[in-house]
């Protein structure tokens, strides 16, 4: 095949090559604050000006709900913290939990999903039931009950992210269970699956070879959706009480638990600002997932028009559709001016 | 003659991923009124792109310059209101998959009165009374009764009549069909085929009909546009096409046509050890809960010896491929026996049977999705060799692979390619690549070259007989279309209804067929001639008086 560039065929990359209009608009938007965000987490410790759990300096304690100044640029919480550094230390905690809640529910979902599919029968049928029993439950009430048996009642930075994390990982695995099991159940009557049979592979070369392969193209999808998912699951925790304790680890869910009060007192820089990092990350998030998916539709993604005028030849092939890990490689994809 | 339809230089062009590409380029015709015209090409030709534009179908990331003049209207440009009055009144369209073309939650009674409703005024009795009378018109048995039925109360055949009808009720000049028989058996088209000629005689509609089969426009047609990568190179009268063919292209394509040919000589097969005996096969499909099961295979009985090639002919749901997914254990056998290389395949294991796969090839229908799309071709074809190999190296097998791309006729090279990036025929190739790999004693082709254009069908079908001769493997060839299984076969069987109704050699089966319907199946292939044609059709309407 043509030596397509390894850029072209990242994956984010080559649905932004791809897309044209507003969808370019909400895919680049969506990009730029998810990498504000990321590089934010990183640089954290860099960017913020006071730890997240600091309460004062050489001057003496920073003094509670002060209002945003030279000192503290946002101001202060009720407990005497510094706003902006709680901001911003929060979403190294919100990127951890992200990471931690996907990678975990990813693998166990992926293969109980492959596997459930594929062999189908009794298996298949209890893992379904579960996996719509755990659906049909209230998210967030399961999510509590997870973070108290796994803390325990204890708060540490660690106990705290993977309370969160393991809570909305039992949330998460019906999702990628379901998707991926949809998936292989479609992919085991394609021909090409067939022909291995014939061929007499064994079902764990089809599975691993043949069908995990091509069942994981939607992944980046759903991945995407769930890390907004994930944050919100985590500011609602963190706001029920359920989260990391200020000493932990900044979180922003506690931080509006705690400005309640001040919204009816004239405070408002201690809500505001926690409540808009959730609000943009969120929102950054999904418009990268929603505009992943409208691209890998056909259907949905918008092209130029064709212009009048002299055209190149007829006979380029068209592949039909693009998906989102086209590793397989569409190389009649031309560079968009 | 007045023009109906009058094209001329029409350039239509698409937006793609890939960058603009033309579809059509530069077509000019027309057709007169009451005339029938067809559009022949290969896929991608841009014959359907034309006819859609017509009736302004295409979509919006397709852009066409040009006129079309409709009832002395240029379509182009044209929308909204005034392309829907168009739409139905001057031009209907019939299309190829008569099954997706009407809504399922609507009865067909209601769908016809649609068309009339959007088009004027009507009564709920008046249109009802309209309804009854075109299906009546289109030959739907009971129309009174039958209008209130939904459309999986047709057969395939019924609902394109259905189709038709919906196209006739609001009087057209033309009626646009898109390869309105290509989704239908044979003796079905034969009849849709009729009934497309009444139309035109009848009521006197012109009709542009595309189709890739040239027994098609040798049956109906007066006159025929042939159309190569959107260009028209060729326009005559049918006889002239047939007779005098112009244009190199379609000279090729008139070549390329199968025909049945009962004096081709064929060498005899010695009698050996028959590497597969079906003994009153039975295969029985569970029924939902309280409906009985379906029986697929009804007690067939045949027998392949090594180096044969049985040519398995009949329609859609005969159980033509079932018998083939049997063979190659993708179904279970439920009844009477079948014995493949000495393995009784009734209620066989996994275990033990997999050994017998390496022995074994299959080719598949479809080339677009019988290999993974992730892996190389030269990956898609090592892998019987590396599930039965024991551990051959890497080189070897890549040098293995390299030899069978050869005995195929594809450059080596195409070894590091991805499955799209192929186009169908070659994929087809890779397919027998694939399962001649291990160099097996039986081969099963499940309608190989059905998806394919009649001049690659040609080339796939010329190889298969060379590779049959070079590696002498024994071949199940399961085919709707007797002309290709007569230019393979040594022998034919053919399957009704799950039932085997004639077997034997395939000159004595082609030329004194017994079975009747053998003799409808064989009747209603169009030939493309349209002078033998007439006389076939005179053929087959006197084998309907008979029944």
């Amino acid at each position: 095949m043509a030596q397509r560039r390894l850029l072209d065929r990242l994956p984010v990359v080559h649905q932004l090559r791809q897309s044209v209009g507003l969808q370019r608009g909400m895919l680049v938007a969506g990009l730029i604050i998810t990498g504000v965000f990321v590089l934010t987490a990183i640089l954290a410790p860099v960017l913020a000006p006071y730890g997240y759990s600091q309460l004062r300096d050489e001057d003496g304690t920073f003094g509670a709900q002060q209002p945003p100044g030279p000192q503290h640029l946002l101001g202060t919480t009720v407990g005497g913290y510094d706003v902006l550094s709680r901001v911003i230390w929060g979403t190294q905690t919100a990127a951890l939990v992200i990471v931690v809640a996907v990678i975990l529910s990813i693998f166990i979902g992926v293969l109980l999903g492959l596997v459930s599919g594929y062999i189908g029968g009794w298996l298949d049928r209890v893992l379904v039931v579960v996996a719509d029993a755990v659906y049909a439950f209230p998210s967030l009430l399961l999510a509590i009950v997870a973070a108290i048996a796994i803390s325990g009642g204890q708060s540490s930075f660690w106990g705290g992210i993977l309370a969160a994390a393991v809570s909305i990982t039992v949330v998460f695995i019906p999702q990628y269970f379901r998707v991926i099991r949809a998936e292989t159940v479609r992919i085991k009557s394609e021909a090409y699956v067939e022909s291995a049979k014939v061929i007499g592979a064994s079902p764990t070369r089809i599975m691993t070879r043949h069908v995990l392969r091509n069942a994981t193209r939607t992944l980046p999808l759903i991945f995407t959706l769930n890390s907004s998912e994930a944050i919100l699951t985590l500011a609602g925790l963190g706001f029920l009480g359920f989260g990391i304790e200020p000493t932990a680890a900044a979180e922003w869910g506690y931080d509006l638990n705690k400005s309640l009060s001040d919204v009816t007192s004239g405070i408002w820089w201690t809500s505001v600002f926690p409540g808009l990092a959730i609000v943009l990350v969120v929102l950054g998030i999904t418009l990268v997932g929603e505009s992943l998916n409208d691209l890998a539709d056909p259907r949905l993604r918008t092209r130029r028009r064709a212009d009048s005028g002299p055209h190149p030849t007829a006979d380029v092939s068209v592949v039909p559709g693009g998906t989102v890990d086209d590793l397989a490689g569409l190389d009649t994809v031309e560079h968009r001016p | 003659m007045t023009d109906v339809v009058s094209i001329s230089n029409l350039d239509v062009s698409f937006a793609t991923d890939g960058g603009d590409v033309v579809a059509v380029d530069d077509v000019s015709f027309t057709v007169g009124a009451g005339e029938i015209v067809a559009i022949v090409g290969e896929s991608g030709s841009g014959k359907s792109v034309t006819a859609k534009t017509i009736i302004g179908l295409l979509p919006s990331t397709a852009t066409a310059t040009g006129a079309v003049l409709l009832g002395g209207r240029n379509v182009i440009g044209l929308s909204g209101q005034r392309l829907r009055e168009v739409r139905g009144q001057d031009a209907a369209m019939v299309f190829q998959e008569p099954s997706t073309s009407l809504n399922p939650v609507y009865t067909v009674g209601w769908q016809l009165a649609e068309g009339l409703r959007a088009h004027g005024k009507y009564s709920r009795r008046q249109a009802r009374a309209t309804a009854i009378e075109y299906l009546a018109k289109v030959g739907i048995p009971d129309p009174d009764k039958r209008v209130d039925f939904y459309p999986h109360q047709f057969s395939g055949g019924q609902k394109q009549r259905i189709v038709i009808a919906m196209a006739l009720a609001l009087g057209p000049e033309l009626i646009i069909a898109d390869e309105p028989t290509t989704a239908l058996d044979v003796t079905v088209q034969a009849e849709i085929l009729d009934l497309l000629r009444r139309v035109r005689d009848e009521f006197g509609t012109s009709i542009v009909l595309i189709t890739h089969n040239m027994g098609v426009v040798a049956d109906l047609a007066d006159r025929v546009v042939v159309m190569y990568q959107g260009e028209v190179v060729e326009r005559a009268t049918v006889t002239d096409l047939f007779s005098s063919p112009q244009h190199e292209y379609t000279q090729r394509l008139l070549a390329a046509v199968p025909r049945i040919d009962v004096g081709r000589e064929r060498t005899p097969v010695a009698p050996a050890e028959p590497v597969v005996v079906a003994d009153a096969l039975t295969i029985e499909y569970a029924g939902r809960f309280g409906s009985g099961s379906f029986r697929a295979v009804d007690s067939v009985s045949f027998e392949i010896a090594p180096g044969e090639v049985l040519g398995l002919v009949g329609e859609s749901g005969s159980g033509k491929t079932t018998i083939g997914r049997a063979i190659g254990g993708l179904t279970r056998v439920t009844g009477g026996s079948l014995r493949v290389l000495g393995h009784e395949m009734r209620g066989v294991r996994e275990r033990n049977f997999s050994a017998v796969r390496r022995r074994i090839g299959f080719v598949f229908q479809d080339p677009a999705s019988s290999f993974n799309p992730l892996l190389t071709i030269a990956q898609c074809v090592a892998e019987p060799l590396e599930v039965h190999g024991g551990g051959l190296d890497a080189a070897t097998v890549r040098s293995r692979v390299d030899e069978l791309l050869e005995a195929v006729q594809l450059p080596r090279a195409f070894g590091d390619r991805f499955p799209h990036e192929l186009s169908g025929g070659q994929r087809q190739r890779v397919s027998l690549a694939r399962a001649l790999a291990l160099r097996p004693e039986l081969l099963i082709a499940d309608e190989p070259t059905s998806a394919l254009d009649v001049s690659v069908q040609a080339r796939v079908l010329e190889l298969f007989s060379e590779l049959q001769q070079e590696f002498g493997f024994a071949a199940l060839f399961i085919s709707h279309d007797l002309a290709v299984v007569d230019t393979l076969a040594d022998r034919i069987a053919v399957l009704y209804r799950g039932q085997l109704v004639e077997e034997g050699p395939s000159a004595h089966v082609l030329g004194e067929p017994e079975h009747p319907y053998t003799r409808r199946l064989l009747a209603s292939l169009p030939v493309p001639d349209p002078i033998e044609q007439r006389e076939r059709r005179l053929e087959l309407q006197s084998l309907d008086h008979e029944e």
